[in-house]
């Protein structure tokens, strides 16, 4: 068994609330730097900055999972990692066509800037990625599902954009692989409250100081994309 | 006003409910829920375009008198089902909260 130091949830430039200087190589530059062993970059709706990342990391020794931060229609984010980038890319196209038809102000909001795999500007999305999609909770788990992927319930110690917040509480026989938590302080509630699901603690890092360091960590068969999907049961 | 005094009015469509006799004691706005749960109060109409099934758990919890969905939004099939098992009352109305609440001034007038 390999122990694994992780962080799942790190955004880029391309969503609108996180630094210009979260590029391809900044992240894994700073992952490696605080000895993590498995990233997920996740932004909000898109996945257009996966394919430079893990050009990047190819080279490198760490392991990237293919990310996205989906905001359901009721309001909800949930975390969706997969295994490739050919299973993220479609993922992705789903998402955009159900994405209400607004165009990004910069000044407002911030850039959503996609990157070549040397940081330079490839271009910029000009869809509003920080949005409610017209997908409800229901129907993006089972998409993440149909492509083999996981998804957790993102950020449920947070006031915005939870689960708990938004429906009151998880829906019973809620078919996720888990739950995501940000603070350390409240870890034992949680422990024990949502006993029934795997419980990860990720950074939801929008800036590149504020990945975290080698605190958590699993214990994987064999290190690689194929050993963490299978810790988790593989997805349904 | 009772829910019957409500339905009455063909701007509010009874989906499912067999409470018309149920004294409407106030009325609520409110979409996150966990917000509504802390808020509400026992015989409220609770006004929302959530339509998640877990509105019909938080209206139990509370009493509430009804739930009016507002602006139109389309009610999961579930939502509808897990009302009718806990007898709840779901309304739906074209109405935004604004209006649902202007129309009931007009009629208390």
């Amino acid at each position: 068994m390999i122990k694994c130091f992780y962080d799942l949830h790190i955004h880029s430039a391309l969503s609108p609330c996180a630094s210009n200087d979260m590029t391809p190589n900044n992240i894994i530059n700073m992952a490696i730097l605080k000895g993590l062993d498995i990233i997920a970059v996740t932004d909000h709706n898109s996945a257009k900055n996966i394919g430079a990342i893990l050009k990047v990391a190819k080279a490198k020794n760490i392991i990237v999972i293919p990310g996205i931060e989906v905001e359901t229609y009721e309001g909800i984010h949930m975390l969706c990692l997969f295994r490739n980038l050919e299973d993220i890319n479609i993922f992705d196209k789903l998402i955009y066509r159900n994405l209400p038809k607004v165009r990004n102000n910069e000044n407002v909001f911030g850039e959503q800037i996609i990157f070549n795999e040397d940081d330079t500007y490839k271009c910029e999305e000009m869809q509003m990625l920080l949005n409610a999609t017209c997908l409800k909770l229901n129907e993006v788990i089972k998409l993440v599902h149909l492509l083999n992927g996981l998804i957790f319930c993102a950020h449920i110690d947070r006031l915005k954009n939870s689960i708990i917040t938004v429906l009151g509480f998880i829906p019973e026989n809620l078919a996720v692989d888990g739950v995501e938590i940000i603070s350390n302080n409240n870890q034992n509630i949680y422990d024990k409250q949502f006993k029934k699901y795997r419980i990860i603690q990720n950074s939801d890092a929008h800036y590149l100081g504020n990945i975290y360091e080698k605190m958590n960590n699993i214990y994987l068969q064999e290190k690689s994309i194929n050993g963490f999907f299978d810790y988790f049961g593989g997805g349904k | 006003m009772k829910i019957n005094d409500l339905i009455i009015d063909s701007s509010f469509k009874l989906i499912t409910g067999q409470n018309p006799d149920v004294e409407i004691k106030g009325f609520y706005t409110g979409d996150l829920l966990s917000w509504v749960m802390s808020h509400a109060k026992e015989g409220d109409a609770w006004l929302t375009v959530q339509t998640h099934l877990n509105i019909v758990a938080i209206a139990k919890l509370l009493n509430l008198s009804c739930i009016i969905i507002v602006e139109n939004a389309e009610i999961e099939p579930e939502t509808v089902i897990k009302a009718k098992a806990e007898n709840i009352t779901l309304i739906h109305t074209n109405y935004n909260s604004f209006e649902v609440i202007k129309s009931i001034l007009v009629k208390d007038d």
